[in-house]
């Protein structure tokens, strides 16, 4: 654990300065402004159209990275503040005209290959992707086989007619 | 009558999937390895944190500080661990400020008022607080979260990684032992930098 | 003293369950019914003795008895009451006593309505769940021992872990999946009797599949709770994160909905009966494996307990039951025998096999991909992540499939498919399906995949609610009932099949609403200072002001948001931070404006502490709102299906089949009952 438990004094200190802080704050903005006179919000807020091919493809990098601050969470999913400046970090290199892979591979230098959320498909790695379907394939080869098999009508029976029971009574 | 065939081809699917929890039970998920240490120290030009509102910030670049020993902690005013480290960094930074043992703080995801405030409650810092906007050097560095320290080399390197608060054993440790390589340097050629880290 | 009492209930109630366990085996080797009704009274002993340590626990809890450990250690006198009480399964031990406590109750409720019938099935059924409940209490008894003592007891305690006292559905999230989760055990222990008792027969296989439905039921409610709640707190609008200990709990849901298509298949052909018994008991194994998970730190996980020297205990146990029942199947499969015999290849039958094949290859990817982790450490001295992303590419074409089949299944016949009984049947639903393709490409959805689950869904849905429409209009012909009366008794003249349909459509309400919610999600984030708004998707989300205040157990500071649409106010939103005494890292506290449509979810990420000025996430989702819904309904229906409306038809002769002949007389007064 690496945030230890302070003495609740500590944090009782901290709390008074917010609410402190915060009695001062509320007094100065009793008035609103108007929508015109808005100052516009960071940089995310205000981004044109223009730059929707760029955002899609932040967030996808974005969503392959794990949040080195959260449990499990991607970069793109995570609110915090660490995640929002990997996401600006994301979409300037990629604006700089980096391929996604290569932003990735910067983020993997820095961090080893547990930021990425989805394993590099090499190597040993291919095991976990083929793997799957390896088992799917197999069982559908048995299923193939074994109704192949059961419908095989045994020797010296007569096929039975066609008979589906009514759908009301099945259960 | 027993099923030799399906009792093998059962124990073929569990025995390496308990293995493997067996395995597990070693491990613990939340130390992540950082790939830094061994590595060169990535590269920042820092503007300091003025003490006094209104004060000009200097500048400090890394690759003008080779040849010392540098040590980097990342804190943030609302990180309560930071708090408990404070004290001894602060000791350590003191006692090898002679030896040419640089200090810095690193503010990581803070307002540079907030950390002002933390310094001046704190009994001040003995050694710069170094702003870091849009935590760029934070992922340089391949940040978890903080309190971390990175213990960097004459050479350039970083060598030495703490995760959670510092200690002041640990601090003195980690420094005397790349003061003596420096010596050794200079005398004669060293051999394999020890590459550690601790958690 | 209440630390004396409640220990002295815990191993009570271990040599009560050891004593039952070999008692009930003794019992049914030797036909002795003493014996048996020796073990039953163990059973009930065990319940009241769970009962008495769990309410020792909770009065610990409210009186703030800090000498008791597990009260030292999530217990604080400024939590909230109610908090304080389900804190009761927030930490380690507290939840493996609340494990123990539902664990005893199933138990005792199954002894209760099984007792003298199945032969020596229930007897050794008994014995079963008697040595799993032997294993919690020895856990107990060691190494979670809730009860321990702390000398000198604090003044204080820390309070339990604040993300779980910070939202309500933490009370209703936990105690439902620990009925799903410890109602797997009663299926298992029904297998190993019959296994052991030789008996497989129809009465069996409709006492295994009720008690997994209402498990399966549960388990289905607490997995749809649990994305709730991650939706309510985790604050980044999302509800599922294929986190491992959400694979967990998915896992052995997986098996047992496979278990409940194919023992359908046993039911009316006598087929597929290893297939079965290995589908429950690998269901009582993934609960055991994700109880492993959650409990050992094996994993990192948002949900994981702190670790402790329990794992390997868990491990041990879950050798000894892999090992068991993996020998016993082998060693009883004189009894399974059995060659198939399908009619067709076009039925239902081979729908309930791709089912079946779709679920299991589903669990195996997941089972992977969750310990994927460990096995690259072991392999290749590695950490590395497997997140989202890779679950999300495996999966879904695995899901769509499983969708496609919702659709299809239900409509094919038993035994064969008569010819144009397809055009019959997929006419309206293929337009319907169409309707809807068209209808999600006029909306501007283009995911393909999200495409593909709508039209599957639309398909699906119209087959399942047409079953509805049809058997009712049949009966309101047939017998001149109005549409209400009709629909009421055709679900009730078959309420196995009905509930059936009914938590199909749940599936897929709620498979639609996962589709249209990520694929349709739109994010944005800004730095507001009071009075400035930002827009998104037509909302116009404008910061009023910040407060802050101080309450017993924790710190709030909350934007007060107006949200308006159109330039009009439609409401006030106030996303929170909570900082809980003793942690620095708030808690998240989204407010969430919630319409069948699509709902707007507001976080606070950051506030200037002089108040000037906050950051605001917004997420905009379509249909989140149906998860939960189609959640419940799936809940509902499954309940509906495990329900006996018709009159039980109480074969006096199944019921009568006396252990040893004196005790023919007390048979039969029990079974009267």
């Amino acid at each position: 654990m690496k945030t230890t438990r302070a003495p609740r004094i500590v944090a009782t200190l901290l709390l008074g300065l917010i609410i402190q802080g915060i009695g001062g704050a509320a007094d100065g903005a009793a008035a609103p402004q108007s929508a015109e006179q808005q100052r516009p919000g960071d940089g995310e807020a205000t981004r044109g159209a223009a730059d929707a091919a760029l955002e899609r493809r932040t967030s996808e990098v974005a969503s392959g990275l794990r949040c080195p601050v959260c449990q499990g969470v991607s970069v793109e999913d995570s609110p915090t503040e660490l995640a929002r400046q990997m996401r600006g970090v994301v979409r300037e290199q990629l604006a700089a005209g980096r391929t996604p892979d290569e932003v990735r591979a910067f983020f993997e230098d820095k961090y080893g290959e547990w930021i990425l959320l989805e394993p590099k498909a090499n190597g040993f790695n291919l095991v976990v992707y083929i793997l799957p379907w390896l088992a799917l394939l197999a069982g559908l080869g048995v299923i193939v086989i074994v109704v192949r098999r059961w419908t095989r009508p045994p020797p010296g029976e007569a096929p039975q007619p066609a008979q589906p029971v009514a759908s009301s009574l099945e259960p | 009558m027993m099923s030799w065939k399906r009792a093998l081809s059962a124990a073929a699917i569990v025995l390496p999937l308990l293995a493997l929890l067996a395995f597990g039970l070693t491990r613990n998920p939340n130390v992540i390895p950082s790939p830094l240490p061994g590595r060169e120290a990535p590269q920042f030009e820092l503007l300091t944190l003025p003490l006094a509102e209104g004060g000009t910030p200097e500048t400090v670049d890394l690759a003008a500080l080779r040849g010392n020993v540098v040590v980097l902690n990342f804190w943030a005013s609302w990180c309560l661990a930071c708090r408990d480290e404070h004290a001894p960094l602060s000791r350590v930074a003191r006692a090898y400020a002679d030896e040419g043992v640089q200090f810095f703080g690193i503010v990581y995801d803070d307002s540079p008022r907030n950390a002002r405030q933390w310094i001046e409650a704190m009994g001040g810092q003995a050694y710069p607080a170094l702003l870091d906007p849009h935590s760029r050097t934070a992922i340089d560095y391949g940040l978890y979260g903080v309190p971390e320290t990175f213990v960097i080399g004459p050479d350039g390197t970083v060598r030495h990684k703490i995760i959670g608060p510092a200690t002041e054993q640990e601090l003195r440790a980690q420094i005397d032992a790349l003061l003596l390589e420096r010596r050794e340097i200079e005398l004669p050629a060293g051999g394999e930098h020890p590459v550690t880290e601790t958690i | 003293m209440i630390r004396t009492l409640a220990g002295a209930a815990i191993v009570a109630a271990l040599i009560s369950a050891v004593l039952g366990t070999l008692a009930a085996v003794a019992g049914a080797r030797l036909r002795r019914t003493t014996l048996v009704r020796a073990a039953e009274r163990a059973v009930f002993a065990n319940f009241w003795l769970m009962t008495l340590a769990n309410l020792a626990m909770v009065y610990a809890l409210v009186t703030h008895d800090f000498s008791v450990s597990y009260v030292a250690q999530v217990g604080s006198r400024s939590t909230p009451l109610f908090f304080t009480i389900i804190s009761l399964w927030s930490a380690l031990e507290g939840s493996i006593l609340f494990w123990g406590w539902v664990l005893s109750a199933y138990t005792a409720a199954a002894v209760w309505l099984h007792r003298g019938r199945l032969g020596t099935l229930v007897p050794y059924a008994t014995a079963t769940m008697l040595a799993v409940a032997a294993f919690f209490f020895i856990l107990l008894v060691g190494p979670a021992n809730p009860f321990a003592l702390v000398s000198p007891a604090p003044l204080d305690g820390p309070g339990p872990n604040p993300l779980l006292q910070n939202h309500i559905l933490m009370a209703i999230h936990p105690p439902f999946l620990y009925l799903g989760y410890v109602g797997m055990t009663v299926p298992f222990a029904f297998a190993i009797g019959a296994l052991l008792s030789g008996r497989l027969d129809a009465e069996w296989i409709r006492a295994t599949r009720r008690w997994t439905v209402v498990a399966w039921a549960f388990l289905s409610l607490a997995i749809m709770l649990g994305m709730w709640w991650s939706y309510e707190v985790l604050g980044w609008g999302g509800y599922w994160a294929w986190d491992p200990v959400e694979n967990a709990s998915f896992m052995p849901w997986l098996t047992a909905t496979a278990f409940l298509h194919s023992v359908m298949v046993e039911e009316r052909r006598g087929m597929l009966k290893v297939w079965n018994l290995s589908l429950i008991i690998a269901t009582f194994l993934l609960t055991i494996l994700g109880t492993f998970l959650t409990r050992s730190g094996i994993v990192s996980s948002v949900h994981a307990f702190s670790e402790g020297p329990i794992g390997m205990y868990f491990l041990v146990f879950i050798v000894l039951v892999t090992v068991f029942s993996v020998a016993l199947l082998a060693g009883r499969s004189s009894l399974l025998g059995g060659e198939g015999r399908l009619d067709s290849p076009v039925s239902r039958e081979t729908a309930f096999l791709v089912n079946n094949l779709l679920l299991t290859a589903f669990t195996f990817t997941v089972l992977l991909g969750t310990l994927f982790p460990l096995v690259a450490e072991a392999f290749r001295g590695v950490k590395v992540s497997v997140g989202a992303p890779f679950f999300n590419r495996m999966t879904l074409p695995l899901i769509m499939g499983l969708l496609f089949l919702v659709g299809v299944g239900p409509a094919l016949p038993w035994r064969r498919t008569p010819p144009g009984h397809l055009r019959e049947r997929f006419l309206l639903p293929l337009v319907v399906a169409l309707a809807v393709l068209g209808l999600s490409l006029a909306l501007g959805s283009r995911d393909p995949y999200a495409l593909l689950a709508f039209t599957f869904g639309g398909f699906a849905l119209s087959v399942n609610l047409g079953e509805f429409v049809f058997g009712t209009r049949a009966r309101m012909r047939a017998q001149g009932e109005a549409a209400p009366l009709a629909l009421v008794r055709l679900v009730r003249s078959n309420s196995r099949r009905y509930g059936g349909f009914t938590a199909h459509i749940g599936v897929l309400l709620l498979a639609i609403g996962v589709a249209a919610s990520s694929a349709g999600r739109v994010e944005r984030q800004a730095t507001l200072r009071a009075g400035e708004s930002m827009s998104i998707e037509g909302y116009e989300v404008r910061l009023r002001n910040i407060s802050a205040w101080e309450e017993p157990q924790r710190f709030v500071v909350a934007a007060h948001v107006d949200v308006l649409r159109g330039g009009e106010a439609i409401g006030g939103l106030d996303p929170r931070l909570n900082f809980y005494g003793g942690s620095d890292q708030p808690i998240t506290t989204p407010a969430v404006r919630s319409r069948p449509h699509e709902d707007l979810y507001l976080t606070l990420i950051a506030f200037e502490r002089d108040g000037s000025s906050a950051t605001v996430a917004a997420v905009v989702e379509p249909l989140v709102g149906w998860i939960w819904v189609g959640g419940v309904i799936v809940f509902l229906g499954a309940l509906l299906s495990a329900v006996p409306f018709e009159r039980k038809r109480v074969v006096v002769g199944a019921a009568a089949e006396p252990l040893d002949p004196e005790a023919d007389a007390l048979e039969t007064a029990g079974a009267a009952r």
